[in-house]
């Protein structure tokens, strides 16, 4: 397709088309905020109610984990702005490389993940399926596992989603490469970034809890 | 042949995060009482506003991109806001 036909008669330009576009991932951003903050308002207001069950519940999370998760997805992000930055059809073959990358680095965290939800599995911390915790507070560490479990489980979903698209645009951008592939790049790395940002709130609200008292 | 060169501004904006979550697990075993999910929550803030302001380019956009990227936090605010007011002031 020639480049004078890459936009379509609602917009004046590329860059109209482009920007649009941008401000259309932040409009479904926004809505992805809204679904993630309910879930977090939900954590707050019990772990209010129970601050010390939440604290000892964060304490039998896997912080190695979860640190070694949260620097596998700040560096895969780092790999998409990286592939923003450089794309030309010059570079489709190191954009395509950068993109794999991460996409790769996102299937590590999903493997960790599923170590994580086993190691859990075998400690009796699956609320619904084998919960079993002996002493006081175990039904405020019970509240916390489900939010564990509901929040990181939507987040994976959303990784999954993330992945499938990396690894597309990969595809799409080992050939010819044109702005309309940078601008659906764009967009795909604004949701990429954003699932990142999650993470690292979520890390903050389920691992670091707890660890400096006993 | 250094266009496929990253700018320096996102290794070093990687760089930072590493060391930011580096630095809010060592803090998080350092007894601070109350203040250690200030911290955890403060660095958290700092390391998603230079996600935000880096890898997603807000610090070139201006106008109306800033307005539709802060709408999400706009109605995040009213929502953990109006939500916690109750729980967070009973006695």
């Amino acid at each position: 397709m020639p480049e004078s036909s890459a936009f379509a008669p609602q917009y004046a330009s590329i860059p109209h088309r482009d920007h649009t576009a941008e401000l259309g991932m932040w409009v479904f951003i926004a809505t992805e905020v809204l679904l993630f903050g309910g879930l977090i308002l939900a954590y707050l207001v019990y772990r209010h109610a129970f601050p010390q069950g939440f604290a000892e519940a964060s304490r039998h999370t896997e912080i190695v984990i979860g640190t070694a998760n949260t620097a596998v997805l700040l560096t895969s992000s780092f790999l998409v702005a990286w592939a923003v930055e450089i794309f030309s059809p010059d570079t489709a073959r190191i954009t395509t490389w950068l993109l794999m990358g991460a996409a790769c680095l996102g299937l590590a965290f999903i493997a960790l993940k599923g170590v994580e939800y086993s190691r859990e599995y075998g400690e009796h911390l699956v609320p619904g399926i084998d919960f079993q915790f002996a002493g006081p507070r175990g039904n405020s560490i019970q509240l916390f596992f489900i939010f564990y479990f509901v929040a990181t489980a939507v987040h994976a979903l959303h990784m999954l989603i993330g992945i499938g698209l990396l690894i597309a645009l990969a595809m799409i951008c080992r050939k010819a490469p044109t702005t309309r592939h940078h601008t659906a790049l764009h967009s795909a790395a604004l949701y990429w970034h954003f699932v990142d940002v999650v993470w690292i709130f979520l890390f903050a609200l389920i691992y670091l809890p707890g660890r400096s008292s006993s | 042949m250094t266009q496929w060169r990253p700018p320096l501004s996102l290794i070093g904006a990687w760089l930072v995060l590493l060391a930011l979550l580096a630095l809010t697990v060592t803090l998080a075993y350092v007894p601070l009482g109350a203040g250690n999910a200030i911290v955890a929550m403060s660095i958290g803030t700092i390391k998603a506003g230079i996600v935000a302001a880096i890898f997603m380019e807000l610090r070139h956009r201006s106008g109306l991109t800033l307005v539709f990227a802060g709408a999400g936090l706009f109605w995040l605010g009213i929502l953990l806001w109006l939500g916690l007011m109750d729980f967070l002031t009973r006695t």
